[in-house]
């Protein structure tokens, strides 16, 4: 009771936060019903009859689930073998180099794209992979090789998504390496010195197994997103000449869900993505807390 | 260990490499081998590689916002403009809708910024307090929604319900606190002593007058990085404007962008199917030129806060 008078301020500063997960994550969570219901805009969600599991067995039925699935896998995948190697790779060069201006001006540059829109990284990727007049083709007519139709190609544009994504996240991704990196003892390189290491030999022997934790823990944080993907670089990358391997589940709930009012069927397959999702990050959280010792929680 | 060496350092160090290293001093820059040398080498001209691919398309779409079309379709645009004029970059800043946009941006970035920090910090403090009861349960009701959401449809159905749509609420208060800032805000809140809140408290100062006269002059660094994210993401995100709003006056720069290039690209992969362009191509000049309006206010700030994130996100890698 005491407590309560003392810091009464402290909970009424809570107040706005709390009607504010409330309103914008636990109602939405409730709304969850519309994936068993047959929704009508006009009676809302409540109104609305019950379907049953029907959204479910149609979501399963339709050819587009399949490939939206897969789609997603596959581009989270190569996400994971590409984009995820690629900070570490950068931290530890950046690491190794000792000049100083370099190290900042590379650093600045290289965390740049993080800090644009995909619709700024995707119109310039669509100028720059142009056929016409892009300059990547302009260099490969130089070359002497015939024009690369990047963003029509199937397999060419799966390469371009993931050399985005690359470009987008590798520079601010080497953030938290670099973090862990400068944690490391420096009597341990001293000790390797003396043992007549070289800077190479350093890398592998000191500086990766120093900062394994960090890179065990961001992977099964990663495998633990797997089937969730961001709408704003599938969005802004697709177009429909490769609509095969470029529709993903978010766009596909944003197609259908939204633009088309198909609002039950897209609310389940929405559901069924977020179920997967929470049971692989608590396993990977799991796994992360095993490995590590912290994991997100 | 010495033996070792070559079979750790992989492919680079072919060249000779003496056994023993002959400088074992403990002071900092030992005498390098030439392996080592071509190594370093290696690794800065990787470097300044990784860091030219990364900036390269930035720099060609500067050079093309100024360049001629017919200089561009040519190809002879690279990282400077070629038959320079700055023809597509006024016709973009005479376009009132574009103007528009940019100011409706501005007015989102900085009203839905400032609302963002306020009520992080405001929600963030409690939290940091170890001597609040229930602050466990509350955090629990946190991070609940950072492992689950209703997902695109049940969000919109609420936004909808609250009569949000087409107004630029529905870009502020969805996002209006993330779980994963207040964690942060809070784990440097906890890194200020506590005898400074016990001192001043004694001196008579209460809850909410420490947090504003000392915690917050305290915490510059990470207000500045939190609120880089927060600002960073009002003035990037797009899919919110495209999910919400339609009224053209309200459309977000990103928005706005999208639509023009939206339009260019259909067209770009239907040219490519095709070969042949049947719709009016916009101008290659003129994209470049909105996608550098789009991005140059990013470009003026970025020099100036950039030495916050490194700082300050750092926090983001302890735990909270």
């Amino acid at each position: 009771m005491k407590e309560w008078k003392r810091n009464y301020d402290l909970y009424l500063l809570l107040v706005p936060a709390a009607v504010f997960f409330i309103v914008f994550a636990y109602i939405p969570m409730g709304g969850l019903v519309i994936a068993f219901k047959d929704y009508n805009i006009f009676q809302g969600v409540w109104d609305s009859g019950w379907a049953g599991l029907d959204n479910f067995r149609e979501m399963l039925s339709i050819p587009e689930f399949f490939r939206i699935t897969r789609n997603t896998l596959m581009l989270n995948l190569l996400g994971l073998l590409v984009c995820f190697p690629a900070p570490i790779v950068l931290a530890l060069m950046l690491n190794e180099v000792r000049a100083r201006s370099l190290k900042r001006i590379s650093q600045s540059l290289l965390y740049l794209p993080h800090f644009m829109s995909w619709i700024v990284l995707g119109g310039i990727v669509y100028a720059v992979l142009s056929p016409k007049y892009g300059v990547v083709n302009q260099l490969l007519r130089w070359a002497g090789v015939e024009e690369i139709y990047f963003m029509a190609d199937q397999t060419w544009w799966v390469i371009v998504y993931t050399l985005s994504a690359v470009w987008q996240s590798a520079g601010w991704g080497t953030i938290i390496y670099l973090a862990a990196i400068t944690a490391i003892d420096p009597a341990l390189y001293e000790a390797a010195s003396i043992d007549g290491a070289g800077r190479i030999r350093k890398i592998f022997s000191v500086t990766l197994p120093s900062i394994m934790p960090t890179i065990v823990i961001l992977f099964i944080l990663a495998v633990g997103q797997m089937v969730s993907i961001g709408i704003e670089q599938p969005l802004a990358l697709a177009n429909p000449v490769v609509g095969d391997v470029s529709e993903v589940i978010s766009t596909y709930i944003y197609q259908v869900g939204i633009k088309q009012g198909e609002f039950g069927l897209t609310t389940a397959v929405g559901m069924v993505q977020s179920v997967i999702n929470l049971c692989l990050v608590v396993t990977a959280n799991h796994f992360a807390r095993k490995a590590g010792g912290e994991g997100l929680w | 260990m010495v033996s070792g060496g070559s079979a750790g350092g992989e492919t680079r160090k072919a060249p000779a490499r003496p056994g023993a290293r002959s400088g074992t001093r403990l002071r900092k820059r030992p005498r390098r081998t030439p392996g080592e040398r071509v190594f370093e080498s290696a690794v800065y001209i990787l470097l300044i590689l990784f860091t030219f691919i990364c900036l390269f398309p930035f720099l060609n779409t500067l050079a093309s916002a100024f360049s001629s079309s017919n200089a561009i379709q040519t190809g002879k645009v690279l990282l400077w403009p070629v038959e320079f004029q700055t023809g597509s970059m006024a016709m973009i800043l005479e376009d009132s809708s574009v103007i528009r946009a940019l100011l409706v941006t501005v007015f989102l970035t900085v009203v839905g910024t400032s609302l963002n920090l306020l009520f992080t910090i405001i929600t963030a403090y409690p939290l940091s307090r170890r001597d609040l009861k229930g602050r466990g349960i509350f955090m629990r009701f946190m991070v609940v929604t950072m492992l689950f959401s209703g997902g695109m449809i049940p969000l919109f159905l609420v936004v909808k319900s609250l009569h949000l749509l087409n107004t630029l609420w529905a870009l502020i208060l969805p996002g209006l606190i993330s779980a994963f800032n207040v964690i942060i805000m809070k784990s440097f809140f906890q890194s200020i002593p506590d005898e400074l809140r016990e001192a001043s408290i004694m001196d008579g100062c209460g809850n909410i007058r420490y947090l504003v006269r000392i915690l917050l002059p305290l915490s510059g660094a990470s207000l500045a990085t939190i609120g880089l994210f927060y600002a960073v993401g009002h003035w990037n995100s797009y899919f919110g404007a495209v999910l919400y709003i339609d009224d053209p006056d309200l459309l977000t720069l990103q928005a706005k962008l999208r639509n023009i290039l939206l339009l260019s690209q259909m067209d770009t992969s239907l040219e490519q199917m095709s070969m042949e362009s049947k719709f009016t191509v916009i101008q290659e000049s003129l994209k470049a030129a909105v996608i550098v309006v789009a991005t140059v206010p990013i470009l003026i700030v970025y020099p100036f806060l950039q030495r916050y994130f490194v700082k300050g996100s750092m926090l983001g890698s302890v735990k909270g």
